[in-house]
């Protein structure tokens, strides 16, 4: 079997009250793209905020290729308020801010598309590779990193290129098609040089021609940029066809996992969610 | 390649412009009278301009909404001046506290930027507890610094330091620096007399000019497009591996460095200065300065800080003094009327003019020279893409 890139183990997402992922444990090994699938409000996007970092989680740990991204434990006032499980199996805490996880190798989209308004699609692309630079403050000021800087660029046109955007890089970013925008978040993704890569549902809002370009698309970026995927997403259809393994949650917890042969056949991911979604 | 030309074209303009600009304020300085307002208007002008776009540096470009200019001001202010004040002078200047503590002093360039450094080391401290909060906080920890500071100034016990509440004077200013005699000599060689040339003016518009041109080399550095990053959306910022509370650290660092020696050039111009003098309308005026030129634009900023100086020291000074017009009195001219306008135009401008005169784009000569074209010349091919 091939290495391990993401693990969470036990992990737990209480706000308040609300517990949002429950003692959920998961791994994505490397090349594998893994979806994550489950109904409205099952958790899913708060998975990718607490692999981020956005949110601290209230229990469990997360490893990025080994390396801790998260350990963590009920404390302070969650020590009373804690619903979740496996309390007390974890003593230690460290946290990475989003920052330092990224430069670690972890990129995302969004669900709502976060594009930097203000800016040109070639500047959105650029400014992620602001991570990567050797610069200090200085001698990026008075250009003495001209060399880098030139780099920066010609990285940039090229990752535009490769993402099809390339015609459009002087547009501002907003002012670009709904599908072209989520590739445009991909790119900037691609750009910080990822090994992990997280798509919060880059089909949403897509015609079904776009959704299958955006399948062979996804299989050519993990190829080109040797990555690992973790992706969620609600149209079977590409999660069925571009998936090595499938997750199922619902109400924060694991139901399934498998093959998606294996996850179209669960009887309990059928009721939860499959069911659902064919109504729909 | 294409790009590239026309960079260096912008370059070899923009050189010729500024050679042009310094030759001109020369000429001024040479035949005008020195009481001529054009002067006030000018100096006062670009300090402001310099004030302004470091104001713009945070608030435009960043994000982050500072309200503590006139206090990192007034730390610049006061640190050139308690480092220039020379030796024998300052028996006079601390009569009530002995001579003052200080006993040396440094050289006039080194103070401006001691002056800069001071206030950036204030910031950094503030900043350490701040900038991790929401940017609303900043605006409140900021202005109560900056009135803190104001009060701290002028405390009888530091009087040895700051002369507490008393003027410190006969410090440097703009006419009476290294350079200055340099060009009243190169004058006098050429023609005979230094007639009324003191380069104040060229002084200060080539020491903010510098500071202006360090702050766009920022802006448009790859720091410069991470700021531009966390005031669009500070979660993709970070993560795009952005670190948020460094970047904020070093964009209100720099700004307030910048405020620190726009203060140093004050105290300068001003010829004395007093700790009192910096109020939170400062501040404001400044925060007016930037919304009107345009937040996020540099040369907006720029252009708005002269017409608000011009509007403020001159052109309306009319409207503060009584007239009569054959034997009747012309009403509402009274001494604070000028006030009255000054608020209503600038009402109007907020309200009309949402964007500032510049919105967020900017001046440069291909655009100026691309829009002459297009206006004047009509079978220009229309690629203007800037104003
Ligand atoms: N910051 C927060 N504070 C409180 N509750 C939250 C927060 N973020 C998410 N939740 C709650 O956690 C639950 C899971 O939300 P999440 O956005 O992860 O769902 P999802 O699976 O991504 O749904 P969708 O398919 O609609 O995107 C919801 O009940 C939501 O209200
Ligand atoms: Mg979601």
């Amino acid at each position: 079997m091939s290495k391990n890139v993401l693990t969470l183990s036990n992990v737990t997402m209480q706000f308040g009250g609300v517990v949002a992922v429950n003692n959920l444990s998961l791994e994505v090994n490397e090349g594998e793209i893994v979806s994550l699938i489950g109904p409205n409000g099952a958790g899913k996007t708060t998975v990718f905020n607490v692999i981020t970092g956005v949110y601290e989680a209230t229990n469990g740990s997360i490893e990025l290729n080994g390396q801790t991204l998260l350990s963590n434990y009920p404390k302070g006032k969650m020590k009373k308020l804690y619903a979740g499980e496996n309390k007390g199996l974890y003593t230690k805490t460290v946290v990475k801010t989003p920052d330092q996880i990224t430069k670690l190798g972890v990129a995302r989209t969004f669900q709502n598309i976060r594009l930097f308004k203000s800016q040109t699609v070639f500047e959105n692309v650029l400014v992620a590779r602001h991570l990567r630079r050797t610069s200090n403050l200085f001698t990026a000021t008075f250009k003495l990193n001209y060399k880098e800087e030139a780099k920066m660029r010609s990285e940039t046109l090229e990752l535009l290129r490769i993402v099809g955007l390339e015609d459009v890089k002087d547009e501002a970013a907003t002012s670009l098609p709904y599908g072209k925008q989520r590739r445009l978040e991909i790119a900037r993704a691609l750009a910080t040089e990822p090994d992990l890569l997280l798509l919060d549902e880059p089909a949403a809002g897509m015609n079904p021609q776009e959704t299958d370009d955006l399948t062979a698309f996804i299989h050519d970026i993990r190829d080109k940029f040797k990555l690992t995927i973790l992706l969620i997403e609600h149209h079977m259809n590409l999660v069925m066809d571009i998936s090595d393994r499938i997750y199922a949650i619902d109400f924060g917890k694991l139901i399934a996992s498998g093959t998606p042969d294996e996850i179209q056949a669960n009887q309990k991911v059928i009721d939860a969610y499959l069911g659902v979604t064919e109504d729909e | 390649m294409l790009e590239k030309s026309k960079k260096k074209i912008n370059l070899t303009v923009s050189t010729i412009l500024i050679i042009l600009l310094l030759f001109g304020l020369y000429l001024m300085e040479l035949f005008l009278s020195p009481s001529n307002m054009i002067f006030i208007v000018l100096q006062k002008g670009v300090i402001y301009a310099l004030v302004a776009v470091s104001m713009n540096l945070l608030n435009g470009f960043t994000g982050l909404f500072s309200l503590g200019q006139a206090g990192f001001m007034l730390i610049g202010a006061y640190t050139y001046a308690i480092f220039t004040i020379p030796n024998e002078a300052r028996t006079a200047v601390y009569q009530y506290f002995g001579g003052g503590l200080i006993k040396f002093n440094l050289p006039v360039t080194i103070s401006i930027i001691l002056a800069g450094v001071m206030a950036a080391v204030f910031a950094f401290l503030i900043g350490l507890p701040v900038l991790r909060l929401k940017s609303d906080y900043l605006a409140i920890a900021t202005l109560g610094f900056a009135e803190i500071i104001r009060a701290i100034f002028q405390w009888n016990a530091l009087g040895p330091i700051t002369n507490g509440s008393n003027l410190l004077r006969k410090f440097p200013s703009l006419d009476s620096t290294g350079f200055s005699k340099w060009i009243q000599k190169i004058t006098c060689d050429i023609f005979g007399k230094t007639g009324n040339v003191t380069g104040a003016t060229i002084y200060a518009f080539i020491a903010s000019g510098i500071c202006i041109a360090i702050i766009v080399l920022l802006i448009n550095s790859t720091y410069g497009r991470a700021f531009k990053a966390i005031r669009d959306d500070e979660i993709a910022a970070e993560a795009m591996g952005i670190n948020l509370a460094k970047h904020k650290q070093i964009a209100f660092c720099i700004s307030s460095f910048f405020a620190g020696i726009s203060g140093a050039l004050l105290a300068m111009y001003q010829t004395t200065i007093q700790a009192s003098a910096f109020k939170s309308a400062m501040t404001y005026e400044i925060l007016l300065v930037v919304v009107i030129g345009g937040i996020g634009s540099i040369t907006g900023s720029c252009i708005s800080s002269f017409l608000f100086i011009a509007a403020s020291e001159w052109w309306l000074r009319f409207l503060d003094a009584e007239k009569y017009v054959g034997g009747v009195k012309v009403p509402f001219l009274r001494s604070g009327f000028r006030k009255v306008v000054f608020s209503i135009i600038i009402m109007a401008i907020v309200l009309f003019y949402r964007q500032g005169i510049m919105g967020t784009r900017e001046l440069t000569p291909a655009g100026v020279w691309n829009w002459f074209k297009k206006t004047f010349i009509k079978s220009a091919p229309k690629k203007s893409k800037e104003a």
